[in-house]
């Protein structure tokens, strides 16, 4: 997030006039861009994510994860994530490149046969390593990706929150909307509804057990997506977050993909 | 060579190392044919155990890795599929604009599907999969310079190896025996003749581009029968030697990305092996996501193969003494599907036809597979010959159909 996006936003809330004039549309969009702008900063961290995935029948099945964030100026953050479990799959990585614009860069490394293979961006919603997470559900959310309408102040698990939609502007994403419960004391994200292509409630996640970093970035250790329509669900547990630990470009190429174990 | 290797290990016990990790796999395979095999020595089924176990040390951080990887297999019919091979052995350290890999490693090159044209660094275990895709370790040194305008990788290839083919008893198999125990070199020294690669790699956009060169032994052998093979009364040849020749090959792969669309293209030019040559492979893979509202991604697969050489192995005119190259996909339309359920248990299938677009005949491969509980992946593939005409290469397989089952068990 630069300073020149916050600039209009922040004018926007200088002039009463401009506040009293204000559309759902532009709250919802200044409460996205402060959101993002409190996450903005960070430079790079790592962390370890462990998904628990459950079928109707209560059967579980466990992936485990380790990922490496880069933070980019201007476009959308790099990422580096290796598998670890299941064990078939263990060594497989992703790169990923977000942008705010355009569809993300992805490449997948198969250790086995040593190869790296482009993956098609329109692939983004789909499901990640078959859990309940679309892969459009875990990459970096930039603001420019959606638009939003803001629908209401409300109050969720004793926290005032703001209440507001968002439109993905991608036709390849798999939803129609996203209904946000957003916490107004530290603009994250506590619920999140996902509605399906026929605008259908598909899928709920649940944020819990917020942790701080460096004294600012709030960091959810669980987030639990249940999916309405299959019975299904995941639980995605997040742990080891290590902030500034000097990761730069070159930790995010193809060479860095091919050396990742 | 050995003294690399005695390098590399030397660097093994370095004091601020992390803690190191196996992993690797077990497998259990059986195959059945269809049909009564084409040689009295083949049989109609196979069993085989296999396994790979695989040892890496990391150290700063990651910018040191040590890679040991074995591989052994038990063949219950193929002598020349019971077999072991150092997959890896290597030292890789990365520096800020540079990278190092030392001993022995692999590896890969290429976009396509169906053939693996411009892939050369390391020999093809064939015994291991007739599709070529599985690969002996090779001895090398790999430097990767690291730059704004792409990578660069130099490499020095000093110890050749020879590729493996299946004995008599295997199968599918070549219908003249191959002696592997007495290959043919052009050049004197033989398996220590040093072998020189360099490739420039990049990604512009939507675009991923490879120019490689390549000089030293082919990894791809012509044949040679020798004229203690034929027997002059019968007319009949025992046995063909591989002959290994020193050629000059670049090459080119491209793919570019636009939406669910991948657009593919392999190709290069060879000399050494006789006249100077050209191979190519094109084509699309197309990805239909989340097909009727599900998590269901089919893709649909479309290469074209071009070899510029002949096929003439099945051809009656071959003289002794005089070379000859196998390679059936001279003018060949590849059309196959690849269907990924995206479910817990990462289910699977890919089936590719290879038309012969000179009437030649058509080979089918399948392959499925699926995760059982955390760490067992069953799999199951078929192989299909039809309508093999006596004049090409793959009438050697022509009786071999078959479908095989494969028990892993990763750990």
């Amino acid at each position: 997030m630069t300073p020149v996006r916050i600039l209009p936003a922040m004018l926007l809330c200088l002039l009463p006039v401009c506040v009293l004039a204000e559309t759902a549309e532009e709250k919802a969009l200044a409460i996205a861009v402060e959101a993002d702008s409190r996450d903005s900063g960070f430079v790079d961290y790592t962390n370890d994510t462990q998904m628990i995935l459950r079928n109707k029948q209560g059967q579980e099945s466990t992936r485990l994860i380790r990922s490496k964030t880069l933070e980019v100026d201007g476009d959308g953050d790099k990422s580096l994530t290796i598998f670890d479990e299941p064990n078939d799959v263990k060594g497989t990585a992703l790169l990923s490149f977000t942008h705010k614009e355009g569809p993300d860069d992805q490449w997948l490394y198969l250790p086995a046969l040593k190869r790296v293979k482009r993956i098609a961006s329109d692939n983004k919603s789909g499901p990640f390593m078959g859990s309940e997470f679309a892969y459009e559900d875990i990459t970096s959310q930039e603001v420019e990706k959606y638009t939003y309408r803001y629908l209401r102040d409300d109050s969720f698990d004793g926290m005032d929150v703001f209440v507001f939609e968002r439109y993905p502007i991608d036709e390849k994403s798999g939803y129609t909307r996203q209904i946000i419960w957003m916490d107004k004391e530290h603009y994250k994200e506590r619920k999140i509804e996902y509605y399906d292509r026929k605008d259908t409630l598909l899928k709920t996640l649940l944020f819990t057990d917020y942790h701080q970093y460096q004294d600012r970035f709030w960091r959810a250790h669980v987030m639990y997506m249940e999916n309405h329509q299959t019975g299904k669900s995941t639980r995605l547990l997040q742990s080891e977050f290590k902030y500034g630990t000097g990761l730069n470009e070159r930790d995010f190429d193809k060479n860095s993909l091919k050396r990742a174990r | 060579m050995k003294t690399l290797l005695i390098a590399v290990i030397g660097l093994l016990p370095l004091a601020n190392s992390q803690a190191g990790e196996w992993r690797g796999y077990v497998e259990l395979e059986g195959t059945a044919f269809f049909e009564d095999p084409a040689f009295a020595e083949q049989s109609n089924s196979d069993l085989s155990i296999a396994a790979e176990p695989e040892y890496i040390q990391e150290w700063n951080d990651g910018d040191d890795i040590f890679t040991f990887k074995a591989f052994g297999r038990i063949d219950q019919r193929d002598n020349n599929r019971t077999h072991g091979d150092l997959r890896e052995l290597s030292w890789i350290h990365a520096a800020d604009d540079w990278e190092v890999l030392a001993g022995v490693g692999k590896v890969f090159w290429g976009v396509t599907e169906a053939v693996h044209l411009v892939d050369i660094i390391n020999q093809t275990d064939l015994v291991e999969s007739f599709d070529g895709e599985e690969k002996l370790g090779q001895p090398m040194i790999d430097l990767s310079l690291i730059r704004d305008w792409g990578v660069v990788d130099l490499f020095v290839l000093p110890w050749f190896r020879e590729r493996t083919f299946p004995s008599e008893d295997g199968r599918p198999r070549f219908a003249i025996p191959i002696d592997t125990d007495d290959p043919l070199y052009e050049s004197s020294a033989e398996q220590h003749h040093v072998d020189f690669a360099a490739r420039w790699s990049n990604s512009i956009g939507e675009w991923d581009i490879g120019l490689s060169y390549f000089y030293g032994t082919s990894r791809e052998p012509r044949f040679v029968i020798l004229p203690s093979a034929i027997d002059p009364v019968a007319g009949t040849v025992s046995e063909t030697n591989p002959l290994y020749e020193i050629i000059n090959q670049a090459s080119i792969d491209l793919q570019a990305i636009y939406g669910s669309w991948l657009w593919k293209l392999e190709a290069y030019t060879r000399g050494g092996q006789g006249d100077r040559f050209t191979a190519a492979a094109g084509g699309f893979e197309y990805t239909f996501v989340g097909v009727r509202e599900s998590a269901i991604d089919v893709g649909v697969i479309a290469e074209y193969l071009y070899d510029g050489r002949d096929d003439e192995i099945g051809s009656t005119t071959i003289a002794a003494g005089t070379p000859f190259s196998t390679s059936p996909f001279q003018n060949d339309l590849v059309l196959g599907t690849r269907i990924t359920l995206n479910d817990m248990q990462s289910t699977e299938l890919l089936v590719v036809g290879i038309i012969d677009l000179e009437g030649n005949g058509q080979t089918f491969s399948m392959e499925a597979s699926r995760r059982i509980g955390n760490d067992w992946i069953v799999a199951l593939e078929g192989n299909a010959f039809s309508n093999v005409p006596e004049n090409t290469s793959l009438v050697s397989f022509k009786k071999d159909s078959n479908i095989r089952v494969k028990l892993t068990r990763y750990f």
